[in-house]
């Protein structure tokens, strides 16, 4: 457990630096801007789930007035391939294609052209002046379909990766994996009960309330600056220079505020197509996605299959399993097999055990990132199994996951052994919660589950500099989504020992601040406070080593304590401290202005488990499902924010619910969303939860300087399986597949007699 | 020597052997090893995460390998 320190910050919850603008409307999002002479760009969709495009006439759009540029997919370069690089990985000509199609549209609203127009109503005339000619293809829209060997192909040049030798077909499955340990037959021939199933989980959008926006102002000489939200802007930067061929010193990416991105702001949609559209059209262009679009064109996460077999002896001690997961990719390979696939079984100490992964073209937007990419599917049909396992065996959920527990030095599933974690520590801590220790209120079900999040360090940059009254400026270049720049502020304001109310932080755009990859992994509390840790412990040797000129002793003589320069031991006791002001105020006479900075690619992310449980009643007569409980436990290494912390446990916990109970993508037959829009694609409002009752564990992480693991994506994992076995304890009867609404759970009870 | 795993998806460049011994004072120094024993292997397996002693690297480049390092290759991981 966390060795008890007397942090002065760390830990407390102050006010966010940027809450007043927020909440008073100063604040501006991705479609605040604007810039004189801006014209307006709009995309011009498929309304095809699968077509060959043979020909597009742009001429009457072009000839409209008011009509400045039109583009396609061929005013875009040829595309380079190879890895897009930075935290979400892809390919840069599938991120092309997916940008803009080219021979082919893959999934209904894929991009077939841009306008750009003097008002949004006439590019709206223009798009609608654009013909398009199709050869309809039948859409491939099922996971187990696509997968077939004769099944209609995405893409005939999609070979299967990762299999011993180039298979003689194309298919549409992009990529296998598998990962495996012992002798599977061994252990499930140990096994006293075997428990398996095939669970469903749908495809889900992050639900970020901001949609996309941008505006791109294109100079004559090529020089363009794009504001944008965005999760990375660095990154958003280097993609786009690839998709465009340009010279990234000549595209300055400046992230706006930003309204939520769960990971579905790690990829370029239409930051690209403003900068065609600006140097074409010689004037800014502003780019607004409608929640429309956002639902048909951007990436959710993926939808899933996914087999789990799990064998116990009597006594419930686990010994094998096996996995079968499949993902859906969208229209382009880069499912989240991969984490899927090594997360299923990380919390459990398990001998004999097989995972086999697969990632799947489909005709659907191509998948991006959400909150744990890949850990939510197969994690739920494991919990999901091992709920089944608990009731078959009559051993409690939680005692039953505490005997199987990973701790320091089990081998995790994935390869290394664990460094110190969490798991049994948020285990006995439910087991004498007072939430679970209450007994379970009448006509419903309690439901417990565990997640699990390997978190990434990567590249951060921070500057630190100290004003001449001794206030802190804080450059950053990673964008705040759940309210990083306080807790920089508070990292700063531990390592500097001035107040945090003296410490304003910023985030640098690409021109004004050295790299940072994306805001997202549960990284950058972690990597970023990491780098602005060192830039002020990069302050404090410098104000050491002036307070050591001013005193005329060595700078080895000199500490820093309390946001003070203060003589070591035996040293001249006569030396009155210096405090940062004073060392600020005679920084001129000592060397010029105090600039901290560190640029580092943080190693050791530590890895998040969390264990959640939940109370939920079912209507019988019309297969409501009420939560009346929710409980979420997470080891966050240290919390530096206690608030921020808890809220991206509850906001984990709201999305992994509706999740869980409501939300799925519906496709008619011709790859048609039949949802796109939150009246019928329904996320959780506050009138559908209960207040989310958090714990935070904190078993620190040794490679953070105060023991952070990182905490946005562990949250969103367990809540499905919490939800769906307490559903499944209230009512009886198992239901396998999310979401779990009203039809499908009612037709689930009447199927189970009522 | 450390003891190098190969994950699963990276058998197709080692000719499905599973588990090597190889000297090597760094991660670099390990690419070069692993290039030696599989010509073009290198690239596959420096795209890949790498757990040293347990602490997993996006991005292992000049890390130390001990004598008795034991090294996991695995996939890069992402997130939201």
């Amino acid at each position: 457990m966390s060795e008890a320190i007397d942090y002065k910050v760390i830990g407390t919850s102050p006010i966010r630096p940027d809450g007043v603008d927020k909440v008073t409307g100063r604040a501006q999002y991705g479609a605040d801007l604007n810039l004189p002479n801006q014209i307006y760009g709009k995309v011009l969709r498929s309304p095809h789930a699968h077509a060959r495009i043979l020909g597009i006439d742009t001429s009457r759009a072009r000839a409209m007035p008011g009509v400045f540029a039109v583009i396609t997919g061929a005013d875009f370069p040829e595309s380079e391939r190879g890895a897009i690089g930075g935290e979400g990985g892809g390919d840069v000509s599938d991120l092309a294609k997916n940008i803009m199609a080219r021979d082919k549209v893959l999934y209904h609203g894929h991009a077939v052209a841009a306008v750009a127009a003097s008002s949004q109503s006439v590019a709206e005339a223009a798009l609608a002046a654009i013909e398009v000619r199709y050869e309809v293809l039948p859409p491939v829209l099922d996971l187990l379909s696509a997968m077939q060997p004769d099944a209609p192909l995405l893409d005939p040049n999609c070979f299967t990766k990762n299999l011993p030798e180039k298979p003689e077909r194309p298919s549409n499955i992009a990529a296998v994996m598998k990962l495996g340990r012992g002798n599977v037959d061994e252990g499930f021939a140990q096994a006293d009960v075997i428990v398996e199933g095939e669970y469903r989980i749908p495809m889900a959008h992050q639900g970020y309330i901001e949609p996309h926006a941008c505006v791109a102002s294109a100079n004559e000489q090529g020089q363009t600056t794009v504001w944008c939200c965005t999760q990375g802007h660095f990154e958003f930067r280097a993609m786009t220079a690839k998709v465009l061929r340009m010279n990234i010193a000549d595209l300055k990416f400046i992230a706006s505020e930003i309204g939520g991105g769960f990971g579905g702001k790690t990829v370029v949609y239409l930051e690209p197509l403003a900068v065609l559209l600006s140097r074409k059209a010689r004037r800014p262009v502003k780019m607004m996605m409608t929640r429309e679009e956002v639902f048909r064109a951007t990436g959710p996460t993926s939808g899933a299959i996914c087999r789990i077999r799990l064998g116990a002896r009597r006594d419930g001690t686990f010994t094998a399993a096996s996995a079968w997961l499949a993902y859906e990719a969208g229209a382009y390979a880069g499912a989240p097999m991969g984490p899927g696939a090594m997360t299923v079984f990380a919390p459990y100490v398990l001998e004999h055990f097989q995972v086999e992964a697969f990632d799947v073209l489909v005709n659907k937007p191509k998948v991006a990132a959400y909150r744990a990419p890949g850990a939510p599917q197969s994690m739920y049909a494991m919990e999901c199994a091992i709920d089944e396992l608990s009731i078959r065996l009559g051993i409690d959920p939680i005692d039953l996951r505490l005997k199987n527990a990973a701790e320091a030095g089990t081998q995790a599933p994935y390869g290394p052994k664990f460094p110190p974690i969490g798991l049994k520590a948020c285990l006995e801590a439910a087991r004498v919660h007072p939430n679970y220790t209450r007994p379970v209120p009448a006509g419903a079900g309690r439901g417990v589950a565990v997640g699990f999040w390997f978190n990434v360090g990567m590249q951060s940059s921070a500057e630190v500099h100290i004003n001449e009254n001794g206030t802190v400026t804080l450059v950053e270049g990673s964008p705040d989504i759940g309210g990083s720049r306080a807790s920089m502020c508070m990292m700063a304001a531990e390592t500097l020992g001035v107040p945090y109310e003296q410490i304003r932080a910023l985030i640098g755009d690409t021109e004004s601040t050295g790299f940072s990859n994306v805001t997202g992994g549960s990284r950058t509390t972690f990597a970023t406070g990491m780098a602005v840790v060192r830039a002020c412990e990069d302050i404090i040797a410098q104000c050491k080593a002036r307070a050591a000129a001013t005193w005329g002793v060595d700078a080895d003589q000199v500490l820093w304590e309390d946001g003070r320069a203060i003589p070591a031991p035996g040293v001249n006791a006569e030396l009155k401290p210096l405090s940062l002001a004073e060392i600020a105020g005679n920084a001129a006479r000592t060397g010029g202005p105090l600039l901290g900075r560190a640029s580092l690619n943080a190693q050791g992310a530590g890895a998040g488990f969390s264990v959640n449980f939940a109370d939920l009643a079912v209507d019988r007569e019309t297969g409501k499902v009420d939560v009346l409980a929710f409980t979420a436990i997470q080891d966050a290494g240290k919390a530096i924010h206690r608030a921020y912390v808890e809220g991206q446990i509850q906001g984990g916990a709201a999305q992994g619910l509706g999740w869980a109970l409501n939300e799925e993508y519906i496709y008619d037959e011709q790859g048609v969303m039949q949802n796109a829009g939150f009246l019928d694609y329904r996320i959780p409002v506050a009138s559908d939860l209960p207040m989310i009752d958090t714990q935070i564990i904190e078993v620190p992480n040794p490679s953070h300087p105060f023991g952070v693991r990182g905490v946005g994506e562990t949250p969103i994992v367990a809540p499905l399986a919490a939800a769906a076995n307490a559903v499944a304890r209230a009512t009886g009867v198992r239901i396998h597949d999310l979401p779990l609404a009203p039809p499908r759970v009612l037709a689930a009870l009447e199927a189970a007699g009522g | 020597m450390a003891r190098v795993v190969i994950a699963d998806h990276l058998l197709v460049y080692t000719g499905g052997q599973h588990v090597v011994e190889l000297p090597a004072a760094s991660f670099r120094e390990l690419l070069e090893a692993l290039d030696e024993r599989w010509p073009g292997a290198r690239e596959a397996f420096a795209r890949c995460a790498v757990a040293i002693d347990g602490q997993i690297y996006q991005d292992a480049y000049l890390e130390p390998i001990g004598k008795d390092s034991e090294v996991f290759f695995m996939q890069r991981i992402e997130g939201g």
